[in-house]
């Protein structure tokens, strides 16, 4: 760090009521960060924070350090994309309830540390596949609160114009939420050989669940970025369930970042948004060397059921719940950023309440969308090539209506 | 028991065709297929140019796989986004389609992947997503179905799903060798073409011949940005030997071919039984002086030309479809059931099927379950006397 710059730093740390910290090492039980030594005054001068030595854990691998260069400003949006995201999911399983969207819908509340910590590491040219819980990836990755809503409920205008509602949703570098369990996988190798060939120098963030990490397509995957040295970051997150099975349940090992066997990982607290973005970053840098791939494993905590028609609560206690909400990634860095002076209590209320306004309005511009026409071009469309397309339509052809 | 001991002696005394393909001597139709004379496959370079092959193009006597091997030279050279992968494609794979390309193309284009099928697949669609022609060799279409779930749930829907982001999985080519060889028994004899030909969102082809095959497999990868299920006939491989164009060309997917015009009776085939149905029509020709069967090669299951087929039997008034691959579900259903929705009134008899029958290979068995030349003749006789 220039020494102009460190010069500017303020000192740090007398502001904190010690109280503060004692109950969150208590609720945690994880990792406990310890305060950045010095903040600049400008929101845009770069400076550290250091990382609790409990969020990683390491597999033949050299641990990321245990401190992430950032800004008052990443810091801020950090905050801010994570409430987005929070308040998006309470948006749709609102409208879920409101029987608005119907159908499958996965809800990622408790895990927005993931796909915020990841996005801050990562650049637009990487490429991000994931499954099915994927509603606040498409919103990282680009995609408009709108349009995201708006497939949900299944409008012309959503982001995949209704075909593929919570599952399937596709931006710039984004490859999707994919219904098939594990099916992904393979696909994000695919994706990471063809960075490779073409030497963009770029990675692929390849994410899974701790239920897919048992299918034999995610191995098949492993084996492959191995052999070929692929430019793939595995990541599986770790919700600790499986729909409804627990993972101690459904794995016979359930230390996901050793799943790779031949392959270096990490284990993240993934609780932490900034031990997420430190980590990616990390191994990003490690892969992009041409080190071949990494498996990390995100350890996370489901608050939603597996999916709408799951209350989430028949496989859990209420105690383990409760424990785990007192974790709330998004309450986590709350504190911190409060407790480090980076924000005020009232400035924290001012960007959820500007996101909760926001929100409201993408979901009132979404429910206006209109649903699909029922046109035959419409119900017939973008499954073969535009052009190339068959002549008949559902068993018809074309020269009946010749005669 | 003593009658059922009986019963085995008099087996084992008697001398018996198990799973030979030598005919019987009294044998009259299901005669081996000579491939050497067989009206289905150009014999002769100049028999080429009144056909879709390129004009004036010089051509070589190549058989099947040498005819895939020269299409996939082509491709590699053609464009630098072709890949070739599969399990022992880097060795010219177990029937020599891919030989030489590795040494010629360099190990990053043409590789080995480990047994991983479902893993292949995925592979091959991620690669075809980020703007690659990925052609990956199933080793035989018997070993497909891990890969199942990933060209029915991931490439056949890509441009389904993909929003506005516009990314598909066309480029995409699944090879896969296919059909019985006469001993392959249960894992090396299947066709699963109907399978594929369910799914919207795939092209599924089979060519019946070397210069098919080219032109078809190369319009697969260039010309079409769909992904492609490209099934080789493999009993084909050595067998079907014509003269093929040496230059790039492709032959349009989804359009069938009237390979013998007639006026009597339209037989609807794909694949190597086209071999059996041109038999069977020669010696009924011969047998009924003035009949004359017309024969389509369908060359893409799915989506299929309906227009030439139904054009032919309105013109024919009697249709037969004739596969390999199982008889219930079948791509003959399909379009036997197209045939009386469009040209009911013009048929003259019900649409036969002559197709493998609804039971697996056994080794010992295939010749009793595939159609035969006697069962192609007996059902055009049954449908032109019906």
């Amino acid at each position: 760090m220039p020494a102009t710059i460190r010069a500017k730093f303020l000192p740090f740390g007398a502001r904190r009521p010690t109280f503060i910290r004692s109950l969150r090492v208590e609720q945690r039980g994880f990792a406990q960060a310890a305060n950045p030594g010095s903040i600049p005054a400008e929101n845009d001068a770069p400076f550290t924070i250091p990382i609790a030595e409990e969020s990683f854990r390491t597999y033949n691998f050299d641990p990321p350090p245990y401190s992430v260069e950032t800004t008052k400003n990443q810091l801020k949006q950090l905050y801010r994309d994570m409430t987005t995201i929070r308040r998006m999911e309470l948006a749709a399983d609102q409208l879920y309830k409101e029987r608005k969207i119907r159908g499958f819908c996965h809800l990622s509340t408790g895990q927005e540390a993931v796909a915020v910590g990841i996005e801050h590491a990562i650049s637009k040219e990487d490429k991000l596949i994931t499954a099915y819980r994927s509603h606040g990836f498409t919103y990282m990755r680009g995609g408009t609160i709108r349009s995201i809503i708006g497939e949900l409920l299944g409008r012309r205008d959503g982001i995949a114009h209704g075909k593929g509602g919570s599952m399937h949703m596709y931006s710039k570098s984004f490859f999707g939420g994919n219904g098939i369990v594990g099916a992904n996988v393979p696909l994000g190798a695919g994706i990471a050989f063809s960075q490779q060939y073409d030497e963009t120098g770029n990675v692929t963030i390849n994410l899974y669940g701790d239920g897919a990490a048992n299918q034999g397509q995610v191995h098949e995957s492993f084996n492959m970025a191995k052999l070929w040295n692929l430019p793939v970051m595995f990541g599986c997150e770790n919700n600790k369930y499986g729909m409804g099975t627990s993972a101690e349940r459904a794995s016979a090992m359930t230390e996901y970042y050793k799943r790779g066997h031949y392959i270096p990982g990490l284990r993240v607290d993934g609780m932490d948004v900034l031990a997420v973005m430190a980590a990616v970053k990390h191994g990003r840098d490690f892969v992009k060397k041409g080190n071949g791939p990494l498996v990390y494993e995100y350890v996370t905590y489901r608050f939603a059921g597996h999916s709408m028609s799951d209350p989430g609560i028949a496989y859990r206690t209420r105690e383990e719940m409760r424990k785990n909400r007192a974790n709330d990634p998004l309450t986590y860095l709350k504190t911190r950023l409060v407790d480090w002076g980076i924000m005020t209590e009232d400035e924290t209320k001012a960007i959820e309440k500007e996101v909760k306004r926001i929100i409201k309005d993408e979901v009132e511009h979404a429910q206006q969308m209109p649903a699909p026409e029922a046109r035959l071009d419409v119900l017939f469309e973008d499954i073969y090539a535009p052009g190339s397309e068959p002549a008949q339509r559902r068993g018809r052809t074309v020269d009946e209506t010749w005669y | 028991m003593a009658s059922l001991r009986t019963h085995f002696r008099s087996f084992a005394q008697a001398p018996r065709r198990f799973y030979s393909g030598a005919p019987t001597p009294a044998a009259k139709l299901n005669l081996p297929v000579d491939y050497k004379t067989t009206p289905i496959l150009h014999h002769t370079s100049s028999s080429l140019s009144n056909t879709e092959y390129p004009a004036g193009a010089t051509s070589k006597r190549l058989n099947l796989y040498q005819a895939i091997n020269s299409a996939l030279r082509t491709a590699l050279s053609k464009s630098d986004r072709t890949i070739v992968f599969g399990e022992d494609v880097g060795f010219g794979g177990v029937f020599r389609c891919t030989m030489d390309l590795q040494t010629e193309f360099g190990s990053d284009r043409v590789f080995n992947t480990p047994l991983t099928e479902q893993g292949i697949a995925g592979f091959a669609i991620g690669a075809a997503v980020e703007g690659m022609k990925p052609i990956a060799e199933i080793q035989f279409a018997d070993y497909v179905f891990p890969a199942f779930d990933q060209i029915v749930n991931e490439a056949a829907k890509f441009r389904y799903r993909e929003g506005g982001t516009g990314i598909n999985a066309g480029g995409l080519v699944i090879r896969m060798p296919c059909g019985a060889v006469g001993h392959g028994a249960l894992y090396h004899s299947q066709s699963p073409e109907s399978l594929f030909a369910h799914i919207p969102g795939l092209r599924v082809v089979m060519p019946r011949s070397p210069a098919q095959a080219k032109g078809l497999l190369l319009s697969s990868i260039f010309e079409h940005n769909d992904p492609v299920v490209f099934m080789e006939p493999k009993i084909l491989y050595r067998a079907a030997v014509e003269y093929v164009p040496n230059e790039y060309y492709t032959i349009p997917l989804s359009k069938a071919e009237v390979i013998k015009p007639g006026k009597d009776l339209t037989i609807i085939s794909y694949g190597q039984p086209l071999y059996l149905c041109s038999s069977a029509i020669s010696a009924i020709e011969k047998a009924m002086p003035g009949v004359n069967v017309e024969l389509i090669d369908l060359r893409t299951i799915y989506p299929w030309d309906r227009q030439t087929v139904i054009d032919s039997v309105k013109k024919t008034g009697r249709a037969i479809v004739v596969h390999e691959s199982m008889v219930n579900y079948g791509v003959g259903a399909e379009v036997a059931s197209t045939i009386q929705e469009s040209a009911f009134l013009r048929l003259e008899a019900p649409v036969k099927r002559v197709a493998g029958w609804s039971t697996h290979t056994g080794l010992s068995y295939e010749q009793f379950i595939l159609p035969d030349v006697a069962r192609i003749y007996d059902a055009i006789k049954q449908t032109l006397e019906y």
